[in-house]
């Protein structure tokens, strides 16, 4: 038995679910974590990323010092370099200091259209908070965004439009106090595993009936009472047809409609031609689980919604969201206990970096930034002159690569994130890379991105820093140092900060905005003077189980659930909807429809769980494959395929399993060895600018284990 | 129905709710009764039979576990009969199973004056190491079968089901199904089970790792055919 000489209670780095963890210390080597059984959030359970996946951070192919590529790299001709050899130790002022050099050199030739930043959902709200407020008040340019760009975009903008807020309505852990349920769009089990579990327990001991609307058969189906397996891209049908459904029997809530809602006579109308005949000839869902659904959800006393990216990663992801909205703006399954619009969010701090403005369009607080007020307020908090602050949205996460060049974007700071693995259509943004004046990384890996970079600036992990995260349900944790940054890494506040100042000298503006913290609670405090959200929030208040926002005074106990008595923007709004196609369909050339996601082992882009011993239990990326399809094209499980699309072609093994739907393949977009997103459609929705991740046309066929990248690493799994 | 509950432990009058266990009644007046399967938060079985008392007028011991408050019952927490059944079962295990990663067993042991020499020449339950994931090792020859891991697998937590009893009488242990090694069961690695493990049988690989004097360092250099583990034989 090995003694621990530290616990330390901390929140874990993955998802949105924001599970509170203990990691167990000995001589600053982690060798345990454990969950206390009376966390609010988890109760004690944990899966496996947060209990075995936090040892990336001892990875040896960490980067631990600041780095300076060997040769210099020009717009256009930039390389990738993976190798250490290719890279020169420097020291932080070095390191800074051309940073500095650069980013204010291009800044003074070319202007704030020339900047971009990408923040980082992994990352804490104070860091957030501390980059975009660079980037705005010192480069004044609005080109800050982050990875919620393709992620909950489509949500978010649909929100926003119908009820005026964003977030999740209600807490996860009340979905045990639901009647009905449907889980759309999201593969709970895996993505979300605690909230996921909390899903099955409600099933299996509160008696819940859960409806799982998905084009795979995801764990959830097994839970399921009804399962309405649609083809990608068809959601809006099922959805409208629900709300026909609902309309043409009356099972709508007529005092909520007339009390809390606008729009519905109009909606009512466009509905009709969403009849469950039309929905089925489109979607592939039998009419009779349509209409058994849509009374399922409108009878029940209390009835939730949980989705996530099925639903948003679409070129028609803000109709997708729409025609969930509408469910529960016409059966008033909103603004109670047990009830609400839930989507599930999710990095571990998505929900924070968007609150502290990581988005092109908004300040912290989601003030417009194309609203004079709104910029008024922020100059005065953080010294800038006013009509200092750019009143311009910015670009888009996407938009900022695809603009990358002469008169557009020409320097590009990136935090965390890794776009050479998370965009679509890799094949053109490794172009917008090449093309790049200068690119700054802060990161604790050389991923796919930082290849590209012309300095690295190794950050903390969340075990080496203190700060907050904000979960899915808007609960603002406390994240706790335990241990001290390895080899010469920094805490993230401190790197931008001393990066701040130097910017400050060289623009012939020092002491502008203030840049001297003691702590990161004090990055908080400040945000908080200007949003209410945050106003109330305390480190010291945090230390038991977080605080929900709203929090708008140092008194208020939090916000469990939102829209009570109202929406944030009065009365809910229905929206006309029309079924559009997806991007791509299938056609002879390309027979099947590929969808991507997340598998429970990995996280995203990779770079922190194919550092981590996560990767020896799950060291491959699979195509699944109905038996059916895989019979058509003579593929057995276990056989290597090459997948196509019209964009690009991967290697990889098979797996037919009847988790896979007919005519629709599924690839994870974690293994750089085969990448998904060079698959991928680079098709943008026309409102959220987010892309079409979930359907494009592909064509499988038997290949040679050959032309396997690595055909030693092998997966054999029995789990769901 | 009766609102509340009135009862009698080791003399001590405590009044508690209907549905409350024995055990929780006990605590109610700071009496610890002890227990090794019990776990706050899992369901109880009543399986370890060490917290049984004694009722008066019931015709055996009762596990305070499971067993519910009646109006007017008198409970002894540690009558006589409960130390000799509990200093037995205590013996019992200690002769069969390793106990020296269960401090919490080891105190008991000495709490109850049991004797190490009572059933010395008792059959032990011997097993390998299986180390068959990267994740954690499972030592069966420190299994008190408490089923802790078993219910977390299931309804108590995972709704996983990869693990559960084999075997028959001496012979039974914990596995999954078919013997099959944990990656190729349904197991999905939440490590539930070895949060709740009250003994070293289950155990985080990075602890073991260490205990067999690996440094971190050396822990973080293995290679993936190292991390992976054994392929289980037999």
């Amino acid at each position: 038995m090995i003694e621990a000489d530290r616990v330390v209670s901390t929140v874990c780095p993955y998802c949105g679910v924001g599970c509170g963890m203990d990691l167990h210390l000995k001589d600053d080597f982690i060798f345990k974590v454990t969950s206390d059984h009376n966390n609010i959030v988890n109760k004690g359970n944990l899966c496996v990323k947060g209990r075995y996946g936090y040892d990336m951070i001892y990875s040896k192919k960490r980067v631990t010092e600041p780095l300076m590529r060997k040769t210099p790299q020009r717009a256009g001709e930039r390389s990738q370099a993976f190798d250490l050899d290719e890279w020169r130790q420097v020291s932080w002022d070095e390191a800074l200091d051309y940073t500095a050099d650069r980013l204010v050199e291009i800044y003074e030739r070319d202007g704030s259209d020339a900047m971009a930043v990408y923040c980082c959902a992994k990352a804490t709200n104070e860091d957030n908070y501390l980059l975009q407020k660079m980037f705005r008040a010192l480069f004044r340019t609005n080109n800050v965004d982050h990875c919620t760009r393709l992620c909950h975009a489509a949500s978010v903008v649909a929100l926003q439009m119908a009820i005026g807020s964003a977030s999740m309505s209600n807490t996860a852990a009340e979905v045990i106090k639901t009647d009905v349920f449907i889980v759309t769009g999201s593969n709970t089990a895996e993505t979300h595993p605690i909230i996921g579990l909390q899903m099955k327990e409600a099933v299996e001991k509160y008696g819940s009936k859960l409806i799982v609307v998905d084009p795979r058969r995801v764990e959830l189906a097994n839970w399921a009472t009804l399962w309405l397996p649609q083809m990608p891209g068809t959601d809006v049908t099922v959805f409208a047809a629900m709300a026909h459904v609902i309309i043409e029997e009356k099972l709508y809530n007529q005092e909520f409609i007339d009390q809390r809602t606008e729009g519905f006579e109009d909606f009512a109308k466009s509905m009709e031609k969403f009849t469950p005949e039309f929905a089925e000839s489109i979607s592939g869902v039998d009419r009779n689980l349509i209409i058994e659904a849509a009374r399922m959800y409108a009878t029940a006393e209390r009835a939730a919604i949980y989705w996530a990216l099925g639903i948003s990663e679409s070129t028609h992801g803000v109709d997708n969201a729409f025609s969930l909205i509408h469910l529960a703006l016409l059966t008033g399954h909103i603004g109670r206990e047990g009830t609400g619009l839930n989507p599930l969010r999710g990095q571990n701090n998505v929900q924070g970096a968007s609150d502290m403005g990581a988005i092109p369009w908004h300040y912290p607080g989601y003030m417009e930034v194309d609203d004079p007020a709104s910029a008024d307020i922020w100059e005065k908090a953080w010294n800038v002159e006013p009509g200092g602050l750019n009143q311009e949205k910015g670009l888009t996460t996407t938009e900022i690569l695809s603009n990358v060049g002469e008169g557009g974007v020409r320097a590009l700071y990136i935090m965390g994130e890794n776009p050479m693995m998370a965009e679509p259509n890799l094949n053109v943004t490794r172009h917008h890379m090449e093309n790049l004046e200068f690119l700054a990384v802060h990161d604790l890996f050389i991923n796919e991105s930082g290849a590209y970079a012309d300095v690295i600036l190794p950050g903390a992990s969340w075990a080496e820093k203190d700060g907050t995260f904000t979960n899915t349900d808007r609960r603002v944790q406390r994240i706790r140092k335990a241990l001290e940054p390895r080899g010469h890494s920094l805490p993230d506040v401190e790197i931008i900060s001393g990066l701040a100042k130097r910017i400050e000298d060289r623009l012939g503006r020092p002491g502008s905005a203030y840049w001297d913290y003691r702590d990161p609670e004090q990055v908080l405090i400040e945000m908080g003077e200007v949003v209410s959200a945050y106003r109330g929030i305390r480190y010291e208040r945090l230390d038991e189980v977080g605080l929900q926002t709203p929090v708008p005074d140092e008194d208020h106990p939090g916000t469990p659930f939102l829209f009570e008595e109202t929406f944030p923007r009065g009365r809910g709004k229905f929206h006309l909807l029309e079924y559009v196609p997806s991007a791509e369909a299938p056609d002879h050339e390309y027979p099947l429809i590929l969808t991507t996601g997340r598998l429970l082992e990995h996280w995203h882009g990779g770079t922190m769980t194919r550092n981590s011993q996560l990767d020896v239990l799950y060291p491959e990326a699979l195509v699944e494959m109905n038996r059916v399809d895989a019979a058509r094209t003579g593929v057995k499980s276990g056989d290597t395929v090459r997948v196509s699309s019209r964009r690009g072609s991967i290697v990889l093994r098979a797996n037919v399993t009847e988790k896979a739907n007919l005519g629709v393949v599924f690839i994870p977009w974690h293994f750089h060895e085969a990448a998904a997103n060079l698959l991928t459609l680079d098709e943008l929705d026309p409102v959220a600018k987010i892309p079409e991740y979930k359907a494009c046309a592909v064509r499988v066929e038997l290949a040679s284990e050959d032309e396997l990248v690595n055909p030693e690493a092998r997966t054999r799994r029995g789990r769901w | 129905m009766t609102e509340a509950i009135k009862l009698i432990i080791d003399g001590n009058s405590v009044t508690v709710p209907p549905g409350t266990t024995i055990l929780s009644a006990a605590a109610e007046l700071g009496t610890e009764i002890p227990t090794i399967c019990y776990h706050d938060h899992c369901s109880s079985y009543g399986i370890c039979r060490l917290c049984v008392v004694e009722v008066e007028d019931a015709r055996v011991l009762q596990p305070a576990c499971v067993a519910e408050v009646r109006d007017g019952m008198n409970v002894h927490t540690r009558s006589p009969r409960v130390e000799r059944s509990r200093r037995t079962i205590l013996e019992m295990l200690d002769s069969a199973v390793n106990l020296n990663e269960a401090p919490e067993i080891q105190a008991q042991l000495r709490d109850y004056d049991a004797n190490p020499k009572r059933f010395e020449n008792g059959a032990k339950r011997e097993s390998i190491i299986i180390d068959d994931n990267p994740m954690f090792v499972r030592d069966y020859s420190q299994c008190v079968l408490c089923w802790r891991c078993v219910q977390v697998c299931a309804e108590d937590a995972q709704y996983t089901y990869a693990i559960n009893f084999s075997g028959r009488g001496f012979e039974t242990s914990i596995d999954t199904f078919f013997n099959q090694s944990l990656p190729e069961s349904t197991c999905v690695f939440c490590g539930q089970c070895v949060d709740v493990c009250p003994t070293g049988a289950l155990k985080p690989k990075r602890e073991w790792l260490l205990e067999q004097g690996q440094t971190p360092d050396e822990i973080m250099q293995l290679t993936r055919m190292e991390r992976r583990g054994r392929r289980r034989s037999g």
